[in-house]
C-alpha cells in the first residue's frame, strides 16, 4: 500500500520539544534500504510557490501557496508499507514528526469509492 | 486491499437481496416487547427466539470477525452475511430445531452466503471471475463450534485503532462487536440515525482505504494500543451508567465485552482491573436512585440492595489482577470501588486505605479530579478542615472551575466546618453547573436542608 507522507512544519512548536529527535539521514538510509521510501524530497517554502488555476479556459496564476496549505509543507515522501501501522511506525521515526507534523495519506487505488 | 476488491464489494452490495424481513436483532429486542411476547406465546416461538437471541449475543462478533477475515477485509459484506445467517436461522430452526453446534451452523451459512455473493458479482468482470474460480472454492462446512477461529480481539483492536477518532471507535465497537443496529446506536447517542449511519460508513471506509490492519498489535505496540480499547469500553460503560433509563443497555454490553477482553488477554492486569471496576460500580447501581428516580448519595444508599454476587466477582477479578503486580489506573480505581462496596456502612469504610489508593493513582495518572476525590476521603481521616485546605488550593488553581462537584464538595466541607453562608454560595454555583436535572435536584435538596 502506498502512502503520501506530507512533512509539515509546526508553527506552534514549543522550544526544546524536538529534543532527541532522530537524524534525517539515518531515516532516509533506513527506509531506502528496506524499500519503504520510494521517493521524497524537501520542497522550497511557500514564498517560492506558484498557484495555478484554469477558469473559463484561462490560466490564472498567483504568487505564493494555496491559502489552506500556507507555509506548512516542507517536504514529502512516498512510502510503500504493508499497512497503516507500518506507515505510522516509519513516520514516527522521522525527525519532523518530533519537530513538526506528518500527515499520512493513503493513495487512491483504482476502482475505490 | 486492492481496488478490485473494493469495487467488487460495491457490486456485491448492489446485487444483494433486499434485507430480509426477519432481522435477528428483532429476536433479541423482542425480549422486552410485550406485544411480541404475547404473539410468540401463541405461536410457540418464544424458546426459539430466545435461543437465537442467546446465540446472537455471543456469536455475532465471532461470526463478523471470521467473515471480515474471509472476505479480505470487507466489513459491509461480512456484516451482511452474518445478518443473513441469523435470518436464515430464524427461518429454518423452527423446523429443524436449534442445531447442536449453532455457531458452526451460522458461520457456515454466513460463509456460503459470502461465496454465493462473490460468485454472483464475479460474473460481471473477468478479473473477479478468475478470482472466484481460483480462490473461492466452497470450503467444507464447519461441524463444531470449537472450529470457529476466535478473532474478536483482532476486531476490538481494529475498531479501537487510534487512527480513528473516538466517536468512530465507539460506533464501530457497538456495531461490529456488540451487534447493535445503527438505529440503536443512534438512539444511545442522541443523534439522527442517518448521522450515525454516515459515521459508521466513514469509519469502515477509513479502515479499508488507509489499510488499518485486522490484527492484535505486536507486543511493542500494546502499551499504546490497549489503553484505547479500555478507554472505549469504559466510556460505553459510563455512558450507560449515567443514564439508566435510556442507556442501561450500553453498560451491559460494555461489561460483556470487558469479560471477553479479560478472557482473551489473561495476562493483562488492566483488562481485569477494568472489568472489576465495572462490576463493582454495577453492583451499586440499584441503589443509586430511589423509587421516584431521584439520585441517592453513596452515604445514604441502601447497601442491602447492592448486588453481592457482582461485588464478590468484582473483588475476585481484582485480586487476580493485583497478583500480577503491575498496577495501573483501572486496578487502583477498582480497589477504591472495592473499599466502598465491601464496607457495611460509610463510617466502616477503610478511609486511610482509600486515601492511600488515591495517592497512588495521583502518582501514575495525575488529574485534578483525582485530587478532588482524594480530598473527600481525606475529610474522613483528617477532618473537613484538612480536606478544605486541599480543595481550596484546587479551587485557586482554576483547573476545575467549571466542574460542579468541585463546588458541591467544597460546600459539603464548609458546611461541616460550620461555615453555612459560604457553603450555600458554593451550592448555588454547583447547581448552576450541574449537568443533569437529577443532579440539580439533589443539590437543591441539600440547599434547602442547610
Amino acid at each position: 500500500m502506498k502512502y503520501l507522507m506530507l512533512v509539515c512544519v509546526d508553527p506552534d512548536l514549543e522550544p526544546g520539544a524536538a529534543e532527541g529527535a532522530p537524524d534525517v539521514d539515518d531515516w532516509v538510509a533506513e527506509t531506502d534500504g528496506k524499500g519503504i521510501r520510494l521517493m521524497g524530497d524537501r520542497v522550497r517554502p511557500g514564498s517560492d510557490a506558484t498557484t495555478v488555476r484554469v477558469r473559463n479556459r484561462e490560466v490564472l496564476l498567483s504568487d505564493g501557496p494555496y491559502a489552506e496549505t500556507k507555509d506548512l509543507i516542507a517536504g514529502f515522501d512516498v512510502l510503500e508499507c504493508a499497512d497503516l501501522d507500518e506507515a505510522i511506525e516509519v513516520a514516527s521515526r522521522h525527525p519532523m514528526a518530533w519537530g513538526g507534523v506528518i500527515e499520512l495519506r493513503p493513495f487512491w487505488v483504482d476502482g475505490q469509492d | 486491499m486492492s481496488g478490485a476488491n473494493a469495487r467488487d464489494s460495491r457490486d456485491l452490495r448492489d446485487a444483494r437481496d433486499s434485507r430480509d424481513a426477519q432481522d435477528p436483532r428483532d429476536a433479541r429486542d423482542s425480549r422486552d416487547a410485550n406485544a411480541q411476547a404475547a404473539h410468540d406465546a401463541n405461536t410457540g416461538d418464544v424458546s426459539l427466539r430466545e435461543a437465537v437471541a442467546a446465540v446472537y449475543a455471543d456469536g455475532w462478533s465471532r461470526i463478523v470477525a471470521t467473515m471480515i477475515r474471509f472476505t479480505g477485509g470487507d466489513w459491509d459484506l461480512a456484516e451482511e452475511c452474518a445478518q443473513d445467517a441469523f435470518a436464515q436461522a430464524l427461518r429454518s430452526w423452527p423446523d429443524t430445531g436449534v442445531p447442536r453446534q449453532p455457531l458452526a451452523w451460522l458461520t457456515t451459512a454466513a460463509r456460503n452466503r459470502a461465496v454465493d455473493r462473490m460468485r454472483r458479482a464475479s460474473t460481471e468482470t473477468a478479473k473477479l471471475r478468475e478470482w472466484a474460480a481460483m480462490e473461492r472454492e466452497q470450503p467444507p462446512p464447519y461441524t463444531r463450534d470449537g472450529e470457529i477461529p476466535d478473532e474478536r480481539l483482532e476486531l476490538m483492536f481494529t475498531c479501537c485503532h487510534p487512527a480513528l477518532n473516538l466517536d468512530a471507535q465507539v460506533a464501530l465497537t457497538l456495531r461490529a462487536l456488540a451487534g447493535l443496529s445503527t438505529a440503536e446506536i443512534a438512539r444511545a447517542f442522541l443523534v439522527p440515525e442517518r448521522t450515525m449511519g454516515q459515521r459508521i460508513f466513514r469509519a469502515k471506509q477509513k479502515v479499508a482505504h488507509a489499510v488499518i490492519p485486522f490484527r492484535v498489535p505486536p507486543a511493542h505496540l500494546l502499551p499504546d494500543r490497549l489503553p484505547a480499547v479500555l478507554h472505549v469500553l469504559y466510556l460505553l460503560y459510563n455512558e450507560g451508567y449515567s443514564d439508566q433509563r435510556h442507556k442501561a443497555r450500553l453498560s451491559a454490553e460494555a461489561i460483556r465485552l470487558a469479560r471477553v477482553l479479560a478472557a482473551l488477554m489473561p495476562d493483562e492486569p488492566e483488562a481485569h482491573g477494568m472489568l472489576a471496576l465495572m462490576l463493582l460500580h454495577d453492583a451499586r447501581r440499584p441503589s443509586r436512585a430511589d423509587a421516584a428516580g431521584e439520585l441517592v448519595t453513596l452515604a445514604e444508599q441502601d447497601r442491602g440492595s447492592w448486588d453481592a454476587g457482582e461485588i464478590d466477582e468484582g473483588t475476585a477479578v481484582l485480586e487476580r489482577a493485583l497478583r500480577m503486580r503491575r498496577a495501573g489506573p483501572f486496578q487502583i480505581q477498582a480497589a477504591i470501588a472495592a473499599c466502598h462496596a465491601t464496607a457495611p456502612f460509610t463510617a466502616e469504610t477503610d478511609w486511610p486505605q482509600v486515601v492511600g489508593l488515591y495517592d497512588q493513582l495521583a502518582r501514575i495518572a495525575p488529574s485534578p479530579i483525582v485530587d478532588l476525590n482524594r480530598a473527600v476521603a481525606l475529610a474522613m481521616t483528617q477532618g473537613p478542615e484538612a480536606a478544605l485546605a486541599v480543595v481550596d488550593r484546587l479551587a485557586e488553581s482554576g483547573r476545575l472551575d467549571g466542574y460542579y462537584l468541585l463546588h458541591a464538595t467544597r460546600a459539603d466541607l464548609l458546611q461541616r466546618s460550620s461555615r453555612s453562608a459560604e457553603a450555600d454560595a458554593c451550592l448555588r454555583t454547583a447547581i448552576e453547573l450541574a449537568p443533569t436535572d437529577a443532579e440539580r435536584r439533589l443539590l437543591a435538596r441539600r440547599l434547602s436542608a442547610s
